[in-house]
C-alpha cells in the first residue's frame, strides 16, 4: 500500500502547488485557472454528452490505429527479424521514415486520405508501427538458437517452430512495443485533432475552447481526461502484460 | 545385438576454400541397441558437430549416418537429444508438464490424455512426480536437467543423445544424475550416446568408451567397459578395474594423435598406480 500512499501525496502536493500559485495572483487566472476549478470542469464533462462523444471518437481512432499498427508491423518485424538480408537492404528507408514526426505529414495526408478521421487513424498508424516493429525485429533476431535446436530435435517443422517457439518467444517483447505504441497512438490522435481540426475529439474539443472563448479552464480539463485516458491505458495493459508474460518478467530476472 | 547406429567415414566442414574448419575428420563407429555408449574428447574437439550430424540437425559434408538400418537425412522420428544449458533448452513459457509433452504434440494418433499420461510416466521415471504444474525456471538446476531427460525419454526414442548433459550441474547433482541416467538406461533398454569432456564419467557411466583425438576428431580408441551394470559412486570408482580404466582413457586423451588407430580392446590397461590426470 505504501507506493500508492506515496503516489497520492505526490499528486495532492502538485494540485496544492498549482492552486497557491493561480491563486497568490502569480499567473493571471484566464491564463492558469486553479485546480479546483478545472477540476470541477472535468467532473461536469465527464456527464456532458456532447463532449464524451469527442472522448468516443477519440478512443476509437486509436484503438483502430493501433490495431492497424500490430498488424502491419509483427509480421513485418517477423520478417525483418528472421532475413538478416532483407533487414539490411530495408534498414536505411527504416532509420529515414521512422524519426519524421507525424504531425509534419499531416497535409500530405489530408491530401491522399482526405481530411476524415481517416487521417488521424492513418497518422497514429503510422507513428505505433515503429516501437512495434522495432522490437518485433529485435526479438525474433534474438531467438536463442538453442530453442530452435531443441524444437527441431523434437521433430517440429520449421514452419511449425514459428507458431510453437517463435511467437511465443517473441511475444513480450512484442507486447513492450504495443505499450509504448499505445502511447504515442493517443498523443498522435489528439495532437492532429487539435492541429488540422475533426469533426469531433478530444483535440477537436481543446482547439473550440481555445479558439473561440478563450476557456482555459476547459482547455484544461480536456487534457486532464486525455491525460487520464494515457494513463488508464497504460496502467491497464502493463497489468495485462504481468499477467501474461510472468514468465518472462520472473525468467530474465533470475537470468540477470 | 543389433546394431542401432552406424557411423560410416563421418566428416564435417564448416566453411569453404581457405577458411573452412574440418570440425569431425572420418569417424566410423557403431552402437549396438541398448547399449550406453560415451565418447570422450578433449574440449573444442567436435564432439558438438559430431552430435548434431548424428541427429540429423546438420548435414554432414561427408560419410554416412544410418539409425537402425535407415539413413539419416533429417531429424529421425525416433531420435531424443539432450543438452547441456538445460535452462536455454526448456521453454520457459511452458510448464514442466507442457515441456515434457512439447515432442508429443507433434504426433496425431496420441491423444490428449494419452500425451498427458505420458508426460506424467516420463516424469515418474526421473523421480519428479506432482511437478508437472510448475515452471521450469521455479525448478533447481538438476531438477531442470531432469526435466529435459523426462521430455526425451517421452518421446520413446531408439537413440538418446546426450551431449554434455551434466556439466552444468554442482557435483552431488551430478552424481545423482549419473545414477538416475544408469537406472533408467537399465530399466528400459535404452540405447545412448552420451558426449562429454569428463573422463571419469565416461568411464562411470558407459558400457563402452569411445575417445576422441583433438580437433579435427577421430577415434583413437574404442574400450568396453568391464564393470559391472550396478554401478555405484563410490565402491564403483574405488575398484581396480575403474582406476585402470580412468588411466587408460586419460593416457590417450592426453597423448591424443601418438595413441594407436585401434587401441587393444577387451581387457584394460594393466596399471597400478592411479592417474592423475582426471
Amino acid at each position: 500500500m505504501r507506493p500508492v500512499v506515496r503516489n497520492l501525496v505526490g499528486l495532492a502536493a502538485f494540485l496544492v502547488l498549482w492552486e497557491g500559485v493561480a491563486r497568490l495572483g502569480l499567473v493571471r487566472q484566464e491564463d492558469l485557472p486553479p485546480a479546483s476549478v478545472v477540476l470541477e470542469q472535468t467532473f461536469g464533462l465527464l456527464g456532458n454528452e456532447s463532449f464524451l462523444r469527442d472522448v468516443i471518437a477519440s478512443v476509437l481512432a486509436w484503438a483502430i490505429a493501433l490495431g492497424l499498427a500490430i498488424v502491419i508491423a509483427v509480421p513485418s518485424g517477423l520478417l525483418l527479424g528472421s532475413l538478416p538480408g532483407l533487414r539490411v537492404a530495408t534498414r536505411a528507408v527504416v532509420e529515414f521514415l521512422r524519426p519524421i514526426p507525424s504531425v509534419a505529414l499531416i497535409p500530405l495526408v489530408i491530401l491522399v486520405v482526405g481530411g476524415g478521421p481517416e487521417s488521424k487513424i492513418a497518422l497514429a498508424t503510422y507513428a505505433a508501427v515503429w516501437p512495434i516493429l522495432y522490437n518485433a525485429i529485435y526479438a525474433f533476431d534474438e531467438i536463442d538458437p538453442l530453442l530452435i535446436d531443441t524444437a527441431r530435435s523434437c521433430g517440429v517443422s520449421r514452419a511449425r517452430i514459428l507458431a510453437s517457439v517463435a511467437l511465443p518467444h517473441a511475444a513480450p517483447f512484442v507486447f513492450t512495443g504495443i505499450r509504448m505504441s499505445a502511447a504515442i497512438g493517443l498523443i498522435v490522435v489528439v495532437s492532429v485533432e487539435f492541429i488540422a481540426g475533426a469533426a469531433s475529439g478530444i483535440g477537436q474539443f481543446i482547439l473550440e475552447a481555445t479558439s473561440g472563448a478563450g476557456r482555459m479552464d476547459l482547455v484544461l480539463a480536456g487534457t486532464i481526461v486525455a491525460g487520464l485516458l494515457g494513463y488508464l491505458i497504460n496502467e491497464g495493459l502493463e497489468r495485462l502484460g504481468r499477467r501474461m508474460f510472468r514468465w518472462h518478467t520472473v525468467s530474465t530476472a533470475e537470468a540477470m | 545385438m543389433s546394431t542401432m547406429l552406424n557411423v560410416t567415414g563421418l566428416s564435417h566442414r564448416y566453411g569453404s576454400g581457405e577458411n573452412a574448419h574440418v570440425a569431425v575428420n572420418d569417424l566410423t563407429f557403431v552402437v549396438e541397441t541398448g547399449e550406453l555408449a560415451c565418447i570422450v574428447g578433449p574440449s573444442g574437439c567436435g564432439k558438438s558437430t559430431l552430435l548434431r550430424c548424428i541427429s540429423g540437425l546438420i548435414e554432414p559434408t561427408g560419410g554416412e549416418v544410418t539409425l537402425h538400418g535407415d539413413r539419416v537425412t533429417g531429424v529421425p522420428e525416433d531420435l531424443a537429444v539432450v543438452f547441456q544449458d538445460y535452462s536455454r533448452s526448456l521453454f520457459p513459457w511452458l510448464t514442466v508438464r507442457q515441456n515434457v509433452e512439447f515432442p508429443l504434440r507433434w504426433k496425431r494418433n496420441l491423444s490428449r490424455a494419452e500425451r498427458r499420461e505420458r508426460a506424467e510416466e516420463a516424469l515418474s521415471w526421473v523421480n519428479l512426480p506432482g511437478v508437472g504444474g510448475k515452471y521450469p525456471w521455479q525448478l533447481s538446476g538438476g531438477m531442470q536437467q531432469r526435466v529435459s531427460i523426462a521430455r526425451a525419454l517421452a518421446r520413446r526414442p531408439a537413440l538418446l543423445l546426450m551431449d554434455e548433459p551434466f556439466a552444468s550441474v554442482d557435483a552431488q547433482t551430478r552424481f545423482e544424475l549419473e545414477d538416475l541416467l544408469r537406472s533408467v538406461q537399465v530399466a528400459h533398454g535404452s540405447t545412448i550416446l552420451l558426449v562429454t569432456h569428463d573422463i571419469d564419467e565416461s568411464v562411470y557411466l558407459g558400457d563402452r568408451v569411445l575417445v576422441l583425438s583433438k580437433s579435427p576428431a577421430r577415434i583413437v580408441a574404442d574400450l568396453p567397459v568391464d564393470l559391472p551394470p550396478e554401478r555405484d559412486q563410490i565402491t564403483t570408482r574405488e575398484s581396480k578395474n575403474f582406476v585402470s580404466l580412468r588411466g587408460e582413457v586419460a593416457r590417450l586423451l592426453h597423448g591424443g594423435g601418438d595413441a594407436p588407430e585401434q587401441a587393444p580392446t577387451g581387457e584394460p590397461a594393466d596399471t597400478t598406480e592411479p592417474s592423475t590426470l582426471a
